[in-house]
C-alpha cells in the first residue's frame, strides 16, 4: 500500500488506511530509536526544513530528530511572526526557502490555515507541525500510537479530552483521527472553550468533568494557556483546577486501567496534579517518545516512501 | 446633443412606470418619456430587450481618495461604478486625511467634479478623527456636500456620544449611517463565529455583536427622534430588530450588500481572504433572512460597500488579511439573481438601487421625472458573462466572485445625459 498524500497539513484530509499505514509505518521505525546508532540512511540526500513562527521546543526537537535519525539534512529556520506585518510576506519566505529546493518544509506558524497557504504557493512537501487554532496533525498520530501501544486496540475506545478546546489544534486532530479509528471522543471545558458546532464534527460534549472521565479508556488533559486565556475566559486558575484539573480522586471514575495523556508542556497543579502526571497511569513521555517515530514515518511517507522497504 | 433611448422597458419605480417606452434626453435633462418619441438630430440608441433605469445609486463604497490611491481613486472608482451601472456613488469618511472637515469633503467634491465620470456625495465622519470622541462640524459637512454622517469601520462605541450625535445632526436632516458592530464582543474575530469557524481554528465573530449595536442605535434613533440607516446589515436579528422599529415608527432604514445576500460562511473555506469581510459572511438562515427582508420591505436599500484592497493585503495569512472586497461591478448581476429566485420584483430591484438610496441621502436622482438631470443606465438582463478579476475596472481585483458565471449587466450608462459606459 503506498502513501498518495503530497503534503500532512491535518487529519481531516487523512484515511483510517493512512492512518493505519502511518502508525504502523511509525511501529516499524520506533525500533531505530533504540538502537546503538540511531541513525539509517533512509533520507540521505534529503533537505527538510524546519520553518517556525511560533515558540516550540518540544515538536521542533522532535521533528528536527526525526529528520536526523532517517539521515535527511535539517534545518531550523525560526522567524517572528511579526515580519509578516513590518517585513516580508509569508510567501516571500516561503518562494526564498523554495528556490533553496528542500524536499519539506515542517511548519508551525500561529495562523490558521498558514501551511494551506504555503502549500498552494511552493513546490515541496508542507507538514503542519501546528496552526493556530486549527491541525496538529503529527501530536493526533502520536496519540493513537501511544494508545494503541498501550491498549491493544482503537476501535470502541472512549477518550475524554478536557479544557480549552476552542483553541485547541489538538483536539481537532485528534477528534478528526480519532473518530476515523472507530473511537468516542469526549470533549468537556468551561463554557468559555466549547467552540460552537463541535458536536457536529462527532464530539460529546460534557460540562461535568466527572462525567466526561466516568468509565473513560483515556483521559487526555489539554494545556491551559494563561497568557491567552487569562483575560476573560477563566475567572482564576484555582476554580479552573477545581473544576477541570484531573486529580487522583477525579480519575478513580475512569476504568481502572485508564491511560492519561497531555500534549505537554504541563501546568502541574493546575489542568493536571503531579501525583497524576507522575503516576502509573501516565503515558505522557510515551506520548514524546512515540512522537519521534510518528515524525520519522511522516517524513518517511511524504518524501516517497513505501510501507514495503521501510 | 440629444438621446433618444428607443423601445426599452422603462422602469421609474417613483413615477409608477413600468413600460416599453421611449425616453428622449436633451441638454443633459430627462426632456420626455413617452411612446413613439421623434427627435431630430438626436443620436438614437434602441433599446429593445434592454431596461431603461433610473442611473443606478450605490450609497455605500470606498473610494481611498485622498491617501490609499494605491487601492483606489475617484477615478478609478467611477469607472468601476459607471461599469456596473452605477451614475452616483455615496463615499465613506475613512480615507487619510479622514473626511471629518469641510477641506476634505471639498476636495472630493471638486475632484470628482472634475475627473470623475459619476457622480460623488460624500459622507462625513460622525466623530473626528473616526475617533467616536468628539463630534464633527456637521454643520459645516453639510454645507461643504456630505449627505450623510457615518464613522463606517470605527462604529461609535460609546452610546453618550451616538445620543449626542443623533442630537445633533436632527436639525441638518443628515442621516447617521451606523456600522453596528459591537467592537467589545468582536474582539480578536475573524470570520463568523460558529461551526466554520470551530472547524477552521478561526476566531469568530458573533451575531450578538451586530445585533446588539443595531438594537442600540435603533433604541437611539427611536429616543431622539432622528434618522438611522443601518449599513450592511448582516443577521437575521438585525433585520428583526430593523422590522420592528419600522413598525413603530422608528426612523430607520437599513440596506443590504450583495456579498450578504449572495454568500454564507462557507465561503471561507479554504483560507479564502476574499471571503474576509466586515460584517463577515453569515450563516444560510442569515441569508434567508436578509432576502426576506429584502422582499418585504425591511431591507430599503442594495449597497455594495465597495472596499478596494491591494493584492498585498489580501495574499497574505487570513487572520491579518484586511476586511473588505470590490463590488461595483458584481451588485447588478447578483441582485437580477434575486429576481429570478423570485425574491422580489424587477421593479423592486431597481427600486432599492435608485429611489430609495436617493431618498434616505435626500439627493435629487433616482428618478426619470422630466426636467431631472438625466442619469440613465440600460440593463440588458439576460447577458451572460464571466467575472474575471483582472478586468475589472477598479484598481482593486479583491473580488470573491472571481469565474462566477453570471447575467446581467449594464449595457450603456449615462451620467447627466453623456454616455460614460458602453459594454
Amino acid at each position: 500500500m503506498s502513501f498518495r498524500h503530497k503534503h500532512i497539513l491535518g487529519t481531516e484530509q487523512l484515511s483510517r488506511e493512512d492512518i493505519e499505514l502511518i502508525l504502523d509505518t511509525a511501529e516499524s521505525l520506533r525500533e531505530i530509536n533504540s538502537r546503538e546508532i540511531k541513525k539509517v540512511p533512509t533520507l540521505r540526500g534529503k533537505t527538510i526544513v524546519n520553518l517556525f513562527y511560533e515558540a516550540s521546543t518540544r515538536t521542533r526537537t522532535s521533528f528536527e530528530i526525526a529528520g536526523k535519525r532517517l539521515s535527511a539534512d535539517t534545518i531550523n529556520m525560526t522567524a517572528s511572526t511579526s515580519s509578516v506585518t513590518k517585513g516580508e510576506t509569508l510567501e516571500d519566505t516561503a518562494k526564498n526557502i523554495q528556490a533553496m529546493k528542500p524536499d519539506i518544509i515542517v511548519m508551525r506558524h500561529s495562523a490558521s490555515g498558514a501551511p494551506h497557504y504555503l502549500a498552494q504557493r511552493v513546490d515541496c512537501s508542507i507538514i503542519n507541525a501546528g496552526d493556530g487554532a486549527h491541525e496538529h496533525p503529527s501530536q493526533a498520530l502520536l496519540d493513537l500510537l501511544t494508545i494503541r501501544q498501550r491498549k491493544g486496540r482503537l476501535e470502541g475506545l472512549t477518550v475524554a479530552i478536557v479544557g480549552d478546546i476552542t483553541h485547541s489544534r489538538v483536539a481537532r486532530s485528534d477528534l478528526y483521527a480519532m473518530t476515523k479509528m472507530g473511537m468516542k471522543v469526549r470533549f468537556c471545558g468551561p463554557g468559555t472553550m466549547v467552540p460552537p458546532g463541535i458536536e457536529r464534527l462527532g464530539a460529546e460534549v460534557f460540562t461535568d468533568m466527572d462525567d466526561a472521565v466516568r468509565d473513560a479508556d483515556v483521559v487526555m488533559m489539554l494545556r491551559i494557556q494563561l497568557e491567552r486565556q487569562g483575560k476573560t475566559l477563566l475567572p482564576t486558575l484555582r476554580e479552573y483546577a477545581r473544576l477541570y484539573g484531573l486529580n487522583p480522586a477525579r480519575l478513580a471514575l475512569a476504568k481502572s486501567d485508564v491511560i492519561v495523556m497531555h500534549p505537554g508542556p504541563l501546568n502541574r497543579g493546575v489542568e493536571i496534579s503531579s501525583y497524576v502526571a507522575n503516576g502509573s497511569r501516565s503515558v505522557i513521555l510515551n506520548q514524546v517518545e512515540n512522537g519521534v517515530a510518528v515524525r520519522m514515518a511522516l517524513l518517511y511517507l511524504v518524501a516517497g516512501g513505501d510501507h514495503s522497504e521501510a | 446633443m440629444s438621446i433618444l433611448i428607443k423601445g426599452g422597458r422603462v422602469i421609474d419605480p417613483a413615477n409608477g412606470i413600468d413600460d416599453t417606452l421611449d425616453l428622449l434626453i436633451q441638454e443633459g435633462c430627462i426632456a420626455q418619456v413617452g411612446k413613439n418619441l421623434n427627435a431630430a438630430g438626436a443620436e438614437v440608441i434602441d433599446a429593445a430587450g434592454l431596461l431603461v433605469t433610473p442611473g443606478l445609486i450605490d450609497m455605500h463604497v470606498h473610494l481611498r481618495d485622498p491617501g490609499q490611491e494605491y487601492k483606489e481613486d475617484i477615478v478609478s472608482g467611477t469607472k468601476a461604478a459607471v461599469a456596473g451601472g452605477f451614475t452616483s456613488v455615496a463615499c465613506m469618511p475613512n480615507t487619510n486625511p479622514i473626511n471629518d472637515n469641510k477641506a476634505v469633503t471639498r476636495y472630493i467634491v471638486e475632484k470628482a467634479k472634475a475627473e470623475g465620470v459619476a457622480n460623488v456625495f460624500p459622507i462625513g465622519s460622525i466623530t473626528k478623527g473616526l475617533k467616536g470622541e468628539t463630534l464633527s462640524e456637521m454643520g459645516d459637512l453639510k454645507d461643504a456636500g456630505c449627505v450623510a454622517l457615518s464613522d463606517d469601520g470605527r462604529p461609535v462605541s460609546d452610546g453618550e456620544i451616538m445620543r449626542r450625535a443623533f442630537e445633533y445632526a436632527k436639525p441638518f436632516n443628515l442621516p447617521l449611517i451606523s456600522h453596528a458592530e459591537d467592537l467589545s464582543l468582536i474582539g480578536e474575530g475573524v470570520m463568523n463565529d460558529g461551526f466554520v469557524a470551530t472547524e477552521l481554528g478561526l476566531k469568530g465573530v458573533p451575531w450578538v455583536a451586530e445585533d446588539a449595536a443595531t438594537a442600540r442605535d435603533v433604541m437611539l434613533a427611536e429616543f431622539t427622534g432622528a434618522r438611522l440607516h443601518v449599513a450592511h446589515v448582516s443577521t437575521k436579528g438585525s433585520v428583526e430588530i430593523v422590522r420592528a422599529a419600522k413598525k413603530r415608527g422608528v426612523k430607520v432604514t437599513c440596506e443590504a450588500t450583495p456579498h450578504h445576500f449572495t454568500l454564507t460562511e462557507e465561503a471561507v473555506r479554504g483560507y479564502d481572504t476574499n471571503a474576509k469581510m466586515n460584517p463577515p459572511l453569515r450563516t444560510a438562515e442569515d441569508v434567508a433572512a436578509l432576502r426576506q427582508g429584502l422582499a418585504d420591505g425591511t431591507v430599503d436599500a442594495i449597497a455594495t460597500d465597495h472596499a478596494p484592497h491591494h493584492l498585498d493585503e489580501k495574499n497574505v495569512e487570513f487572520n491579518v488579511a484586511l476586511n473588505g472586497i470590490v463590488g461595483l461591478e458584481t451588485a447588478l448581476p447578483l441582485s437580477l439573481a434575486l429576481v429570478r429566485d423570485g425574491v422580489f420584483s424587477l421593479v423592486d430591484m431597481v427600486t432599492k438601487l435608485t429611489v430609495a438610496p436617493a431618498r434616505i441621502l435626500g439627493i435629487p436622482r433616482g428618478t426619470l421625472s422630466v426636467g431631472v438631470v438625466a442619469d440613465v443606465t440600460l440593463i440588458d438582463p439576460e447577458l451572460k458573462w464571466t467575472v474575471e478579476a483582472a478586468k475589472l475596472h477598479s484598481k482593486s481585483k479583491n473580488t470573491p466572485f472571481n469565474g462566477w458565471n453570471i447575467q446581467g449587466a449594464a449595457v450603456r450608462t449615462i451620467v447627466g445625459g453623456k454616455v460614460v459606459y458602453q459594454r
